[in-house]
């Protein structure tokens, strides 16, 4: 009950007249950026960093909690109208909500998926809500060394069991870890990695590396596709109101898929691929009409993991508010705007920033009403968007990606690194490296730095300490787990039948 | 099952990884250590992310060795150069003008390169666009957000 006093308490902030327009402000932009392929709320938010210099936290959290939900919202209609998924996360969206706009129910497909990111948005907050402070009571008791390795768990979990290849994902994490690394180490004052370059003292700003991996690396691999004009849309026909039937179709979907995405988006795993992709599995077997997938488009493959996809979102924010533990990129970069306000997300944010988390956990509720009045009744505005002619989308994307650097810091240096990071990104996504890790890595890696030189300094440099305390030990053992586990299986199974199997999944 | 085909490109980036990973550790011993930190000191980290690097660069050499894992649908694409061309072509005019002539100019040039590389063939319009745009962006971000990004001659002629 302590969790629904501070929750008012939380209203009366995210309710002000001010505080509200900075909702509507970021779930306007960030249905627009989310609508926008090529563009996403980890670079928006990036963008948006020097903001922090100007606003209060709170404001500013509202801002970017607002962005961070309507990017979900805002995907949706891309991937329904367009089949290009804005974002990983509704890929399996776009299967179905496709294959149904073709069939003339876009509006349909529009409105289950915007009601059901509204249904799975708004419990999906209700489990921060009342998750949030039991995880706090539980991580309360957490030393360096079990923070340590709740980290190393983490690393494994968003670069080594998600996505195609552990070795890719590793790849670009500890890529992330060097960037991280650049610049004056806290603890001892020396400078690491400045190759005697004064710029990069300060160590390399997250906004640069999010916006050359994201922005410029996604135009030239677009550029390099020869992409333009070849997208079309599927025009909107067809009521917004969905009929008893597709109701009565929807609502258990929304439920699975909600029930499913929040727990896996909480734990320290995150993403929101896995239970987008689970949801989509599920309700193909349970669907009274399995002949609707992959033809016609079935309700149900946009309902569940349009649901599951919205409520892992809301899970991510768990381990991000209650242990500092960002668990995709977007959350990582907003985790870089707590610390240059100078405050460390972790258990004792709740105390120490009452006001601030509750507030910003009160403005997601609202959000959610406002998002699904943005993306209903005003659906054509987005449609009108989506029309918007590549060439001069990306040319615009870049022209940002050029304010969000050169502004912060007016220095050459920064738009060529801004460059070379692009390049790098474009060569990644040729070839398959996810990115995510990277910004992950570059965050989380030197407060993983941080935990260690404690735990060791506590431990008077004594290296067991990992593996004394049984919590530090049981997280380090899961992570080793999911590092080998799958390797593990396979090597069994092809033992075992003597084939060679495809990578255990 | 077909003998499997060294893979370059991706042999390549598994090189650079080890390169890369060499950099590093060459960047790592030139950190000065003071006694003090000896046991975890600041090139700790460092040393776990050479290694780490290297053994992953390693592990990319092998898997291009057995036929590399570029997806079939990236290789099926060839690259269009041209564009690309016209894109890195932006991105350096960028580079070169923002001191020089400001960040309105400097954008307005990146911008008709880059929506020409993409495939716009209205330049006129590119540039109009481009100049609305970059201005509004400039005076947008120079104002609200009070970021100052470089002015130059226009910006100054219209009182920014």
């Amino acid at each position: 009950m302590e969790s629904l006093s501070s929750l008012v308490g939380g209203f009366g902030v995210a309710l002000t007249p001010q505080n509200l327009m900075w909702c509507l402000v970021g779930t306007t932009l960030g249905t627009a950026i989310g609508v926008l392929p090529g563009l996403g709320p980890g670079l928006t938010i990036a963008l948006l960093l020097p903001i922090t210099f100007k606003v209060d936290p709170t404001a500013a959290f509202i801002l970017f909690a607002g962005i961070y939900y309507g990017a979900m919202y805002g995907g949706s209609t891309t991937s329904i109208l367009l089949n290009t998924p804005g974002e990983s996360a509704t890929i399996v969206t776009a299967l179905e909500g496709n294959r149904m706009a073709r069939s003339g129910r876009a509006g349909a497909a529009l409105a289950t998926s915007a009601i059901g990111s509204f249904v799975a948005g708004t419990v999906g907050t209700l489990g921060i809500t009342f998750l949030a402070p039991v995880v706090v009571d539980f991580a309360l008791q957490f030393g360096p060394a079990e923070y340590f390795a709740l980290m190393v768990l983490a690393f494994v979990t968003v670069s080594a069991v998600l996505g195609s290849s552990a070795v890719r994902g590793l790849a670009s994490l500890f890529l992330g870890f060097y960037l991280g690394m650049i610049g004056v180490d806290l603890q001892t004052g020396q400078p690491r990695f400045s190759f005697g370059l004064f710029e990069l003292l300060d160590g390399i700003s997250v906004i640069v590396v999010a916006v050359g991996l994201f922005a410029v690396g996604e135009t030239l691999y677009v550029a390099a596709r020869h992409y333009a004009g070849r997208d079309e849309i599927v025009p909107l026909k067809g009521s917004l109101y969905m009929t008893r039937e597709e109701w009565s179709r929807s609502w258990k979907p929304w439920i699975r898929g909600t029930l499913l995405g929040f727990p896996i988006g909480a734990m320290p795993a995150g993403g929101a691929e896995v239970p987008t992709f689970l949801s989509y599995w599920l309700e193909k077997r349970l669907s009274r009409r399995p002949e609707e997938f992959g033809t016609t488009g079935a309700i149900e493959g946009v309902a569940g993991p349009e649901a599951a996809n919205n409520a892992s979102a809301a899970g991510v924010l768990v381990p991000m508010l209650t242990l500092g533990l960002p668990t995709s990129a977007t959350a990582a970069i907003m985790l870089s705007a707590f610390q240059s306000y100078g405050i460390n997300p972790g258990p004792l944010l709740l105390q120490s920033q009452g006001a601030l988390v509750w507030g910003l956990i009160a403005s997601l509720y609202v959000a959610n009403v406002m998002l699904l009045v943005l993306n209903l009744p005003l659906i054509g505005l987005w449609v009108r968007i989506l029309k918007v002619p590549p060439p001069l989308l990306y040319a615009g994307i870049l022209v940002f990606a050029t304010i969000g650097t050169y502004g912060i810091s007016n220095s050459v240096v920064d738009l060529v690194l801004l460059y070379i990071l692009g390049a790098v990104g474009f060569l990644m996504r040729r070839f398959d490296f996810p990115t995510a890790p990277v910004i992950i890595g570059m965050i989380l890696g030197p407060l993983a730095e941080t935990e260690f030189r404690r735990a060791m300094t506590i431990s008077n440099g004594d290296w067991t300490v990992f593996f004394t305390h049984p919590l530090s030990a049981a997280l380090l053992a899961l992570a080793a787990l999911g590092l080998l586990g799958p390797r593990i299986y396979a090597l069994l199974r092809r033992d075992r039948r003597a084939e060679t199997s495809p990578r255990g999944a | 099952m077909p003998r499997a085909q060294i893979a370059w490109p991706e042999a390549l980036i598994g090189l650079g990884l080890i390169a890369f990973a060499g950099v590093v550790l060459w960047q790592t011993l030139a950190i000065p250590v003071s006694p003090l930190y000896s046991k975890v000191g600041p090139t700790v980290f460092p040393y776990m992310t050479v290694g780490g690097l290297a053994i992953l660069g390693g592990f990319l050499l092998v898997s291009a060795a057995r036929g590399g894992w570029q997806p079939e649908e990236e290789k099926e694409v060839a690259l269009d150069r041209r564009a690309l061309f016209f894109v890195a072509a932006g991105l350096l005019a960028n580079v070169l003008l923002i001191g020089p002539l400001g960040f309105t100019v400097a954008s307005t040039v990146l911008f008709v390169l880059v929506a020409h590389g993409i495939g716009s063939r209205r330049p006129v319009r590119d540039v109009l666009i481009g100049l609305v745009f970059s201005l509004i962006s400039y005076f947008g971000f120079a104002k609200a957000l009070g970021v100052n990004i470089g002015a130059g001659v226009l910006e100054r002629l219209l009182g920014g």
